[in-house]
Order: C-alpha cells, then structure tokens, then sequence
C-alpha cells in the first residue's frame, strides 16, 4: 500500500468515527443533562461537557412518576408478546413447513398478505373488539393486537425447510410424533434464530407506542413509552428529570442491544430478507 | 384402513399446530379488517352501532379539506424522508463496512444505537436539543438562520425538522440493510476488478452500486410504506400543528375516531391509508419479484 493510500483510509476511519459520535451526540446530551441539577441545565445550556454529578433528578423520576409501574407493565406484556408470538409462530410454521393438510397453501397465502397490512390501519375496529371483550386498560387488551407477527412464520418456515430430511429419522423411528419432532429437533437446531427474532419481537413490543396509547387511558396501566410522555405534564419544563425518565425508559432495550448486538444485526437482516 | 387412520391423525396435529396463530389471527387481524371495512359505510360512532350510510363517509371525505392536507403531508414527509435517509444509510454502510472487527463493531453500535430506543425517549430528547430557549442546537440554527426557531411550532420548520428527527431515529435499520447487501458481495469480483486496474470510484460505479441495487429497492419501499405510517413522531412533537402544518392521515384516524367520536369516519380514512400501502406493497411485491428473476 502506498503511503497516500495508508493517509486516506486512516482519514476515512476518523471520519467514520467521528460522524458516528456526532450521531449518538443526542444520547450522550441526554445524560449531560440527567445529571445536572435542574437551574444548571439552563444555566450553563451551551455546556458540553458533565460538571456535575447530581442524581436527584433520577431519584425524582424513581419515586415521584409511576416510572415502576411502567417498567412492570412493559417488561409483563414484552414478555408475554414475545413468549406467545415466538410459540405460535414456530408451530405454525412447522406445520407449514413440514406437514401436509387441506388449506396449507391459503394459509401460507394469507399469512404472506397479511404482512403487507398496516396494523396502524386497524387500531379503530381493534379498539371495538377490546371494548367489548371488556380488556381498555388491561394486559390483556395491550398485548393481544400485538401478537400478530407474520414475519416470524415466515423466517420460522425458510429455516424449518432448510433442516435436512435425515435429522428426522431418528426420532420418527422411536415413535415419535410431530411435537416432539418440533420441540426436540427443530427447535434445538434453530435456537439461534429463535434467539434473535425473540430479541427483535422483545424490542418492537417494549417500544410500541400508538395500540398501547390507545387502548390504556388511565397512568398505572400505563407501559414505559406512553408513560413517560405524562412527566412532561407532571413536571412543566423540567429536562433533567425529563431526560433522566428517558433515560431510564430507553435503558433495559440499550442495555439488551449491547449485550446481544451480533443477534440483533442478524435478526434485523433476516427477517427483512436480505440474509437467510 | 389404518393408512388412512394415520392420515387423519396427522391432520388433526397439523392443525392443532396451527390452531393457536389462526385462532388469534382471526380474532385481532381478520376480524377488524372486515369490520374496519363495514364500519367505513356506518355512521357508528366509536363505541356502539351505527346506521349504514353507503358511501357518505367517502363523499364526506372528498370534500374535507383536512384530509388533502393530510394526503400532501403525508407524501411531503415520505419525499423529506425516504430518498435522504436511503442515501445517508448507504453512505454510512459503506463507511462502516471498510473497518474490521472491533472498529466495525464499535461504529455500527454508535449507528444503530438509536434505532431500539422508544419512540417518546427518541422524541423527548429531540424536543430538549431544540428547545426554543434552551436547545443546544439553537446556536446551529441561528448560525444559518439568523435567529433560533421554535421549529416544531412554526409551519415551515415543523415537518423537515420531524423528519431529521425520523431518520436519526431509524437510519440505522437501512445501515444494516445496505451492510447485509454489501457483505453478500462476493470479494472476488472486487479482486478481478482490482487487477484489471480500477479506480476505487470504478469499483463503486461498476461492482458494488449494481449489485447493491435490489437491497437499494428494498430499502426505498420498506421505508415509503413506513413513513406513510407516520404518526407517534408528529403526535409526540407538533400534534400535527401548527395550523394543521403537520397534520397526517393517522392522526386524522386518531382524532375522528377517539377524540370527536367518528367511528365510521374513522374506518372510511383508515381504509385509504390500509389501500394506499397494499397497493404500493404489492409493486413492491413486483419490483422485487423481477429485481429477483434478473439475478
């Protein structure tokens, strides 16, 4: 490599890091602000750098917001949405991928059309249904519209075809049927994509603003997107505490990103169907 | 006889298989698309019947000017969203995809980053960096401007300024998009290219661009039919103002329906917007069909 050469790519390699700092400007931002007591933050506004270390604003968004009732309603209908999508997702498409029954190709066809409806276009006839099963304002009404996730058929499917026809053998020879086939084959080869799309499922229900908004009216059912959006009124115009909430609301999905960042990648590539 | 038994057997386990997703897919998916569709030739409110009214909602509807402010919102935010973060992603893919290992790692988090944060976090940190008096973006703005802006209430700064705020947030869906699409590029190619002498700019132009198209196809329409969608950002920065300069079709959904009680109003614009994006989901279908068969 020339010397020129060396002199460009090294450029391009700051550059590249230093937009990608620039890009995450706004969260670093954030937590300068968190941790400055309420008068600094408009005080000393142009101030890049943290010169204080108050916490008070998170011990404010703690114990004076519904913040943990928040956290408890996300985190028990993430968890649900994810365990029961995952679930029906993998037997459906097991049945699809390796079975054989009247209506198999309608319904591959309709779980194939249904990707392209906005749910958003929904939300109204949605909204009836939940009245009249009587769940405005539980669990139940925030997770049930959301446990339709055709795309984790279809990436359960591709990955079920793909599992070679020996690996059944050997327990179609013990006897075995077809859930035991799917618990104890398929399943175990595919814990990779389980894994990821159970991450991606996680993530897109934690997040979830409009069904929750619409279907939860009072603040202790609330979940941790829509709540925070109630400090603004509690608080007036308070960013520490503002940013501190946000902080805390972003942190669980932050901190499971980080951890699982190879699995989120490839989810997000698979089940957009450029990689599989 | 017992052939047949067994046959009929796996049947019943292929369906209690299916049993589970279909049940509830019938429930919260079929059912309100039938319903969203009989509800639209209603005057129902939203809770409880309504007389059928053929088509009023619809003739109601061409003549409510809110909904063409809301159509040309609505395609004025795709056009401020769509092509930008498409080129800005594909730029900062191919940055991210010349480093190796803990360097690609590092900046591809910096970059996706704020793709898994919720929607109101997202929002609430935007609306603090552009706060009118106190944003830490401001002097950016005075800079070019002259004077700070309160931009998400003022009619001009309202939708681009949401829009930059959109594409911060889910650019990095596309990075990783374009990053699968360039790693799918086999290092051969580039290799021969290289041998027969070209230039870096010709190995874009000639190798990576063509074969990056269909990811480039997918990228766009993904994006169109999700910027149609818009609605938590506009709702969560300007509620559509000022004097309706943000107003979009969802939120339009939104007020008719839980705010002024219009349930069959409601349905009639939802199902506009449901028509608008299968129609496009379905050249999208298309496109890629045919992008594929070309490979």
């Amino acid at each position: 490599m020339t010397r020129q050469r060396r002199f460009e790519n090294l450029a391009l390699t700051a550059i590249t890091l230093l937009a990608g700092l620039i890009w995450i400007f706004p969260l670093y931002w954030a937590f300068v602000t968190s941790i400055r007591s309420e008068n600094r933050v408009v005080s000393e506004a142009a101030r890049l750098l943290p010169d204080e270390l108050n916490l008070s604003s998170y011990v404010d968004a703690l114990f004076n917001t519904s913040l943990i009732d928040w956290y408890i309603n996300s985190i028990g209908t993430s968890v649900i949405i994810t365990a029961v999508v995952l679930l029906t997702g993998m037997m459906c498409a097991y049945a699809l991928s390796q079975m054989q029954f009247p209506g198999r190709r309608l319904l591959y066809g309709i779980v194939l059309a249904s990707f392209m409806v906005p749910a958003q276009a929904l939300v109204v006839p949605q909204f009836v249904l939940m009245n009249d099963l009587d769940l405005i304002n539980r669990w139940g009404g925030i997770i049930l519209p959301q446990l339709v996730v055709p795309v984790v058929i279809i990436v359960y499917k591709q990955f079920f075809d793909a599992v070679p026809k020996e690996m059944k053998e050997a327990v179609v020879l013990d006897g075995g049927g077809d859930y035991t086939l799917l618990f104890k084959v398929y399943l175990p080869l595919n814990w990779g994509i389980t894994t990821a799309l159970g991450i991606i499922t996680f993530i897109m229900s934690w997040n979830a603003f409009l069904w929750p908004f619409l279907v939860v009216t009072t603040e202790d059912m609330m979940t941790i997107p829509v709540g925070i959006t109630q400090v603004n009124d509690a608080f007036g115009v308070a960013y520490a505490r503002i940013m501190s909430v946000a902080l805390l609301a972003a942190a669980p999905v932050v901190i499971a990103y980080l951890i699982f960042q190879k699995r989120v990648t490839e989810a997000v590539m698979i089940s957009s169907g450029v990689k599989g | 006889m017992a052939m047949i038994r067994n046959r009929s057997r796996h049947r019943l386990v292929a369906y209690s298989l299916i049993l589970p997703f279909v049940a509830i897919f019938a429930l919260v998916f079929a059912y309100p698309v039938i319903e969203v569709v009989r509800m639209s030739f209603t005057d129902a409110p939203l809770i409880g019947g309504g007389e059928w009214v053929g088509f009023d909602n619809y003739t109601r509807l061409l003549s409510d000017k809110l909904f063409y402010t809301s159509l040309v919102n609505n395609g004025y935010f795709v056009l401020l969203t769509v092509i930008p973060t498409t080129v800005i992603a594909l730029v900062i893919a191919l940055a991210v995809n010349r480093l190796s290992g803990r360097m690609q790692a590092l900046a591809l988090v910096m970059f996706f980053m704020p793709y898994v944060l919720p929607v109101s976090v997202v929002t609430q940190i935007w609306a603090w960096m552009l706060d009118f008096q106190f944003g830490i973006l401001q002097p950016v703005i005075e800079f070019f401007t002259g004077k700070p802006v309160p931009v998400f209430k003022n009619p001009f700064w309202v939708m681009p300024a949401v829009a930059v705020v959109t594409i911060w947030w889910t650019n990095g869906f596309n990075v990783l998009l374009f990053l699968a699409g360039l790693r799918n590029i086999p290092e051969e190619l580039y290799e021969a290219a290289k041998l027969d002498g070209a230039t870096r700019r010709q190995l874009f132009l000639r190798v990576t661009w063509p074969l990056l198209w269909p990811v480039t196809a997918l990228v766009l329409t993904l994006q169109l039919i999700l910027q149609l969608k818009i609605f938590d950002q506009v709702y969560l920065l300007s509620e559509g103002g000022p004097f309706n300069s943000s107003y979009v079709l969802l939120l339009m959904v939104y007020r008719e329906a839980f705010q002024l009680n219009n349930g069959g109003y409601a349905a009639a614009i939802s199902l506009v917007l449901f028509l608008i994006i299968v129609v496009i989901s379905v050249l999208q279908f298309q496109i890629l069909r045919i992008g594929g068969k070309d490979k």
